[in-house]
Order: C-alpha cells, then structure tokens, then sequence
C-alpha cells in the first residue's frame, strides 16, 4: 500500500525580553551561574504571585500577526498541573482555550499554504542537571530559565514530507528574527521542535487513529533526518498490518533514529483551569492595529521589494533577505552606491559572491572596494609594469633593505607605485607584482 | 494593663509620652508569657524582634518622626511572610521555613513603625474554621477555653480578645477574619478582594483570600486598613482603586437591608435575637431597614467548596518537599482532603460539571448582590449562626468550616467587603457578632455604620464583660 505523512509541528520559541515572564528576573539566562537569576516568583515560593510581562505578551501577538492569525480581543492565562523536578509551582501558567492568536498561516516556496492552530504565551522551566558528586549521582536544578517568556505556535497536521517542515522552520525562524522578539538560536536552545508524525493510506482524508511526537531535536537537520526515520519505522509496522504506538520518542543523534520514550495511555490530565493570580485581557481593536503597525516589513515582503525595486533575481532577493541585518546593510550601501554610479546588482554579487564582512566592512568601504575595484581592472599591465620598473630603479636601498629581511620596506614601495597613479588602486595587485620583480 | 489598650488609644498615649513603646511591647509579651500556654494564639513569639522594634520606635518618636503605626505592636497571622520569623501557616510541612522575603502586607507594616510580636495560630493551611486544625494544637477561644475560637484566623482573633496584642492581622478566603472575630467578640475587617495585596500569603484560595485587621475597635480597624490598601506591583488583582480614609458614622437616612434568608434554619435563638436587637440599634439611628430577598446562601457552600478546593489542589502542588519544606507525607488530613477534591472537580470530563458550573453560579450570586446594592447602602446580617462550639467540634466533620461559615461564603464569592462587630453576648457569656456587608471598594460604608453603632453602644452594659481567660493577667484566680 502507498502511504502519505501527515505531519504537524510544536514550536517553541523563547523571547529575548530585558525580564522573565511573570517577575522582573534577567531573562538572558544562557550561559549563567546557575540560580543566580531567580526571585521568589520564578522560585515558586509560597505567597509569590505572578505578575505578566507587558512586552512578551505584545510580542507573542505580534508573531501571531506576523503569522496571518486572527487576534481575539478575550484572551487569559490557565494553569497547567503536572509535576517535574523543573517545575517549582508544581503548574505551569501556559493558555488554554483562549490563546492570544489564533488560525494563522505561512505560505511555503511551493504555493502550499500550512495551517497554524493557535500561537500562545507560556513560561518556560527550570533545567535538569544529571552529574556525579564524588560517588553519588545527583539531579541538580537550575532555576535561571524558570520563568524565561515562550511562545508555543502550533500547526495544523498539514506537512506531507520533512522538506516542507524544514523550509516551514526557516521561515518561523526568520520572522521571529525580522520582528526582534527571539534570537531563535536552535543551539542555545531559543527555538525547540516536537514534529508529530504519522502515516496514512493515499487517498485517505483521516486524520490516522495514532500520532508518535518527536522530542530533543536541536537542529533543522535533525528533525528532517527524524522525519524519515520515522516514516520509513511507522511505514514498516503499518505493512505488518499493525497500528504504531502512541507514543513519545526521542532523536538519537549518534544513530540517526528514534527511541521510545514514553507510551501515553491517554492524553495527560493537565487540570487547566484559569489562573485566579493574573485576571484576563481585554484588547482593543485600536490596540491590536497599534501593534500590527510596529510589525516590519516581513521577510516575503522584502523578496518582493528587492526583486522590483533593485532588479535582482530570486536566489539574490532571498539571500541578501535572510536576516534583517544583511538586508539593511544591503540597501544602505545601495544608497550609498547610487551616488557614484554603481548598480545594485554589483553591490549584491560582492556581498553574495565575496562574503564581505559585513560586521568589519562598513557600507561606505563596500562601495569604495566596488569603485577601486572596477578602476583597477582598467588598469593595464603595462602601466603598471612600466611604473613598476620606475620606482624600483629610484629606490635600490628599499629593495636591498628587503631583500635584508626588512619585511616594511615592501610596503613603502607599494606606497611609491601607489602614488603615481591619480586614482585609487589595488594594493594587493601592485605589490604582488613588486615581489614578483624582485625575487 | 498598657497591653489592653486599642491602637489609637497607644497612639496618643506614645504621642503624648505618657508611656513608651517598650513599655506597651513588654506588657503585650508579659501578657502572652501567662497566657499563652493556656490559649495558644501563637505559633511563633517573635520577642527578639519586638522589642527591637519597640525600641527603634521609641527612638523614632523621640525625634518627632510619625508613622500610623509608629512603636504599635501587631500580631501577624502565620501565613503571611516575615522575612527572618519562620513562617508555618501552621503546618508542619513548613516547620523549619525561614521566608527570604516579607509579605507585601508585613513591608507595609513594617514602613508604618509596627512593632511585630509574632506569628498567630491558624488552621493549617486557613483550612477550616475553628484553628483546632493547627498541627501546632488547637487556640482556645478567651471568653471560655472549653470552645473554639473559630478560624481560620483564630490566634489572631484569640490575641486580640486576650489583650494579648493591641491589634491583629487575619486573611480571609471565606469567613477567616468575620468569623472568629464574631467568636472571639472583636472588629473583624475583610476588605474588597483586590483592595490589600495577596503577595507574600501563603496562597489558599488565590480568587478569594482577602487580608484585612482584627481589632479592638473599628477605629482601629480603619486606621490598619488604610496603611494595607492599595494597588501592589506585586499582585496583578489589587485595584488602583483609592481607599475613602473619611469614616462617617452618621447613617441617617442610610438604607440597611436585612435578608430573611441569612436567618437560617437551625440558627441559634440568641444570635438571632442579638443581630436583631443591632438591626433595631440602627433604626433608631436613623438607617431605613429594608427586607431583602437574597440567593439562599446554601448555594454557596457548594460553589465556594468546588473552587477553593480547586485552587488549593493547584496552590498546594508546590509543597513537595524538593526545594523547601518537609515532604508531602506531613499533609493533615484535611489538606489532603481538600487536594483530593480538588484533584476530582479539575479533572477532564468534570471540569464543565463542577469548576465550570460553580463559576457560572459564582456570577449569579455576584448579580444577585450587584442587584441587591441597588436597593441598599449595606446589608446586615448574623456573620455566624452558632456561638463558639466546644473543643472538638470538628472531628468527623469535614465540612465543619464551610457549615460555620455558611452565612459568610456568599459575600467572599462575590468578592465583597464585610465587618463583624460585636454586637452581645448570649446568655452563657459567649460573644455574638453581627456582619455588615457592603459593595466592592466600599469598605468606608461599612466602616461608617460599624463605627456608628459602636459609638451608640459604647455604655451598654455588655460592653463591660471581659473575657474570663484575661483575668489571669490582672491577677485573678488562674483556669
């Protein structure tokens, strides 16, 4: 029989607030002394209340809008029971059954539009660490990350193959970065993915009567190499004529594989019910329009721009749009460029084709480099040849010094050549050639 | 005698320098040291810290530096918490917990010069009515020790009524202030859920639990109110709502509206008969008495059990032993009762039948008072139906509390502000409080008709008795 994936992904995405979700602790957590970033509101201490973070609640709102969700103007905070070591209320304050977005969309390369249920705003949890002290093995907990804003997007069980989850990933991961609200570094653990998999017959609109969810995936590579394995594992127990398990398994890097990691029964009782500390929100339609204006130009948007407005092609649109920095840095040295006549397509094809620094390089030295650059391929051999012979006859002490060992000789004569030419050029061309005359 | 003193009375007396702080302190002490092995209000006796406090007071008022509260020694029930005073919302469960920070309430206090005795009895966890489920043992009411103080503020009521404090804090969920200050026969204040900052109380029922003053006088209970008042940073349900600070007690022309329903069958004919006599008090103070059709309280009980027992299911989760505290097996009887039930009315397929359904009820009676406020400025009623039950009361009788305070869950439901007064005593002896209920944020409303039948009372002959458990402190024979 022939089957078809049906796959749906959990997002995680942790904010890049000044503080944590419900107290004022640093939420930059990454990298910390352990419990140095904790208060009695993300210790879960008795009598600490929580108190929501204005910002992580705009900025949840505005990834749903990023992502084409319906806003609803009721929105509240429920409280998740369930017991981990990590969890110091023993609940988790996430959103129910009213989250802040709702029913939004991303649109793939491929036309295919996937489904987003819901985007919502939870807490993250404190760590878990595993280690041996002396003899004894111990579970030691960090509660840095406790309390550390997260957004959870949801999708519908719309992608069919793991190319269109990994290219549905790098779109997420690029809005998020556009709109400033995450760094969504998958390897610090900013971004977290919990694809759930399962297969049915072709031509089949069921959803299957199974879903196995993948957890521990840390890289986009990771979860396309999950997916298959996955497949083709459901795929074979499905020719067996047997139904897979509902269950949790977890990515085994070392092996490319999947292993079981719990069997859920049925699904967990959470026990939400709405958090009695943080009464619930009323929007206006005003207010929501006021932050659909903070939203910048998305990532699709700009593609479109930078085709029409700067003539480029597809592949240099998307690459110059990739991140936001990269982009301004892009159209400020076009800016910059058109004063002295170079065309946007040159100032692509250096930061595309020569990886130009832009961290190192400002946009005004970009353009200077295109302008000496374009110069020094006017420059004939001869000349330089000519002029070359010149300076090295006037100045025998520079080259004797050199050929000494006085390595800054060189350069004073690269700076001779230099000097005789009106304009600007290539430095590393003339003195090339120098050392190919004297040697 | 300094520690029989109510708060304003201390106030002018350090403010005239007629006696100091330490001395007002050290008589308070004194009375706990003879009293409290028989009464047992207190948990923890901070005595260290007071008469530290007590003396930074004195040094504060001998510069001419004023406080509300300044050199006042208060009494702080054990579930609020006291950076540095361990703090056990008595249960053993958190035995040894020493609080790294204090309760917004207790900061407030703190800034306004108060002088911090110790930490007050309670049921463990506020679970009940009656403090005789402390894992720290049973309170005892002062006006006789064979009978409850009521709960769950009951040692801070107790202390109150002993002259063992000069004034006391409670919390509140439904009925912890009201009702053991009608048992104890003193101003119980449960201000407007949202108007005094949750942070920093151990949480019981975090839609409900309300902090509010017990004292010797409504005055007093005014004057603590507007030091605990306010919009908290810390607490995303206090109000910015100001506090009216002007008391006015003259209600003429004021409407009180009187339910037949809060006289409930099997209510004791005294009680009865003694609210009746403060509603009659008012009339002839000019109040227009209105007869009011309420929601029968009954129903109450039911919506209250399932959502307090709710949250605390949820509030209680934190308590595993792992980061702080004894583990879960040191749980009363009663908490895991009230885990258990809550477990059950949050659970799939039930929530819509029981959380959900309460929640909807809990609205009705909310729109049933909304209503009723229409009508009336305040409305009286009895804040208990019984008087002070005897010792062991509460044994095989898990829903003890909500029985005792069935008059009082309707109010805390909908959030409202509510004070006992003292209205009598029974025949035996034993006190009778009377409830003015009022509209959310309106505390000075019933502060204005508590304080009006308080000064048109004040040479009845009741209000001379004296709690007999007191007397050891003036000498006389010992219990």
């Amino acid at each position: 029989m022939k089957y078809e994936a049906v796959i749906g992904l959990e997002v995680h995405v942790e904010l890049k607030t000044k503080s944590k979700m419900f107290c004022s602790c640093t939420a930059d957590y990454f990298g910390k002394e352990p419990n140095t970033h904790t208060c009695p509101v993300c210790l879960g201490l008795p009598g600490a209340l929580p108190v929501p973070n204005r910002t992580a609640i705009e900025w949840c709102i505005m990834i749903g809008l990023a992502l084409n969700c319906e806003i609803p103007l009721y929105s509240k905070f429920d409280r998740k029971n369930y017991f981990y070591p990590d969890l110091a209320k023993g609940y988790q304050i996430s959103q129910y059954d009213e989250p802040f977005c709702k029913k939004g969309s991303i649109e793939l390369s491929n036309g295919k539009k996937i489904g987003l249920t819901r985007v919502h705003m939870e807490e993250d949890t404190g760590k878990l660490l595993h280690e041996t002290i002396g003899d004894e093995k111990v579970t030691l907990i960090d509660f840095n990350r406790s309390g550390v804003p997260l957004v959870e997007i949801v999708t519908e069980p719309h992608f069919k193959s793991s190319e269109d989850v990994v290219e549905y990933l790098k779109k997420l991961q690029q809005i998020v970065r556009y709109l400033g609200v995450s760094n969504a570094d998958m390897e610090r653990g900013d971004m977290r993915l919990e694809p759930n998999i399962s297969l049915r017959p072709v031509g089949s609109s069921d959803l299957p009567k199974y879903k196995v969810e993948i957890k521990n995936i840390n890289s986009f590579k990771f979860v396309s190499k999950a997916i298959e394995y996955e497949l083709n594992r459901q795929e074979e127990i499905l020719e067996k004529g047997e139904t897979p398990a509902q269950e949790t398994r977890g990515f085994v890097e070392a092996s490319n594989s999947t292993v079981s990691q719990r069997t859920k029964e049925e699904a967990s009782d959470y026990r939400y019910f709405p958090d009695p500390d943080i009464p619930p929100f009323r929007w206006t339609a005003d207010y929501i329009e006021e932050l659909k204006k903070q939203i910048p130009e998305l990532p699709h948007v700009k593609v479109a721009r930078f085709k029409k407005d700067y003539s480029l092609n597809d592949y240099d649109s998307e690459i110059l749009t990739r991140d936001n920095a990269l982009s301004s840095y892009f159209e400020k040295s076009v800016e910059i460029g058109s004063k002295k006549g170079i065309l946007p397509k040159q100032i692509a094809n250096a930061l595309i084709n020569k990886a130009v620094d832009p961290e190192n390089v400002s946009p005004e030295e970009l353009v200077e480099q295109i302008t000496v650059s374009n110069q020094t391929t006017s420059l004939s051999d001869d000349d330089l040849n000519r002029i070359i012979n010149n300076v090295l006859k006037q100045n025998k002490k520079a080259v004797e010094d050199y050929k000494k060992g006085k390595e800054n000789a060189i350069m004073f004569l690269v700076g001779q050549v230099m000097r005789q030419f009106p304009e600007k050029i290539d430095a590393d061309k003339v003195k090339a050639s120098l050392l190919a005359k004297i040697k | 005698m300094l520690n029989r003193l109510s708060v304003k009375q201390v106030k002018n007396g350090l403010k005239e320098k007629r006696f100091s702080s330490l001395e007002v302190t050290k008589a308070c002490l004194d009375a706990i040291r003879k009293t409290d092995e028989k009464l047992h209000s207190f948990v923890t006796v901070s005595e260290e810290e007071a008469l530290r406090d007590a003396k930074n007071a004195d040094e504060k008022i001998s510069k001419g530096e004023d406080a509300p509260l300044q050199g006042i020694p208060l009494a702080i029930k054990d579930n609020f918490l006291t950076k540095g005073i361990r703090t056990t919302a008595s249960s053993k469960i958190l035995d040894e917990f020493m609080p790294t920070y204090d309760a917004t309430v207790v900061l407030k206090l703190k800034d306004a010069g108060m002088v911090i005795l110790g930490k007050t009895n309670m049921d463990a966890w506020a679970h009940g009515s009656s403090t005789e489920t402390s894992d720290y043992g049973a309170t005892r009411n002062p006006w006789d020790i064979s009978k409850l103080p009521g709960g769950s503020s009951g040692g801070s009521a107790a202390a109150v009524a002993a002259h063992q404090t000069i004034a006391a804090i409670g919390s509140e969920t439904a009925g912890s202030i009201r009702q053991p200050a009608s048992w104890c026969g003193v101003v119980g204040l449960k201000p407007t859920y949202g108007r005094v900052s949750r942070y920093g109380i151990v949480a019981m029922g975090s839609s409900l639990d309300s902090a509010g003053p017990i004292t010797k006088t409504v005055e007093d209970s005014a004057l603590i109110l507007s030091v605990l008042a306010g919009k908290d940073p810390k607490d995303a349900t206090t109000s910015p709502l100001k506090l009216k600070l002007k008391i006015e007690s003259d209600i003429k022309g004021l409407r009180i509206g009187v339910s037949p329903q809060y006289f409930i069958n099997g209510i004791d004919p005294e009680v009865e008969s003694g609210v009746k006599n403060a509603v009659k008090t008012f009339k002839e103070l000019g109040a227009e008495i209105k007869e009011l059709e309420l929601f029968d309280p009954n129903y109450a009980i039911d919506v209250y059990t399932i959502i307090q027992r709710s949250e605390v299911s949820s509030n209680l989760a934190r308590y595993d032993g792992i980061r702080f505290g004894k583990d879960r097996s040191y749980f009363g009887e009663e908490a895991k009762r009230r885990i258990m039930l809550g477990t059950y009315a949050l659970s799939s397929g039930y929530y819509d039948q029981y959380y959900n359904k309460a929640q909807k009820v809990r609205a009705i009676i909310i729109e049933d008072f909304r209503k009723a406020f229409e009508k009336v400025d305040v409305i009286i009623a009895p804040t208990s139906p019984s008087l002070p039950l005897p010792v062991g009361s509460t044994k095989d009788s898990s829903m003890f509390g909500e029985l005792a305070d069935v008059l009082v869950e309707p109010s805390s439901i909908a959030g409202l502000s509510g004070i006992n007064i003292p209205v009598g005593f029974s025949s035996s002896g034993l006190p009778i409080g009377a409830q003015i209920i009022g509209p959310q944020f309106q505390e000075n409303a019933i502060l204005g008709f508590a304080k009006s039948f308080e000064e048109n009372t004040q040479n009845a002959a009741w209000r001379k008795n004296e709690p007999s458990f007191t007397e050891v402190s003036k000498g006389k024979p010992n219990l």
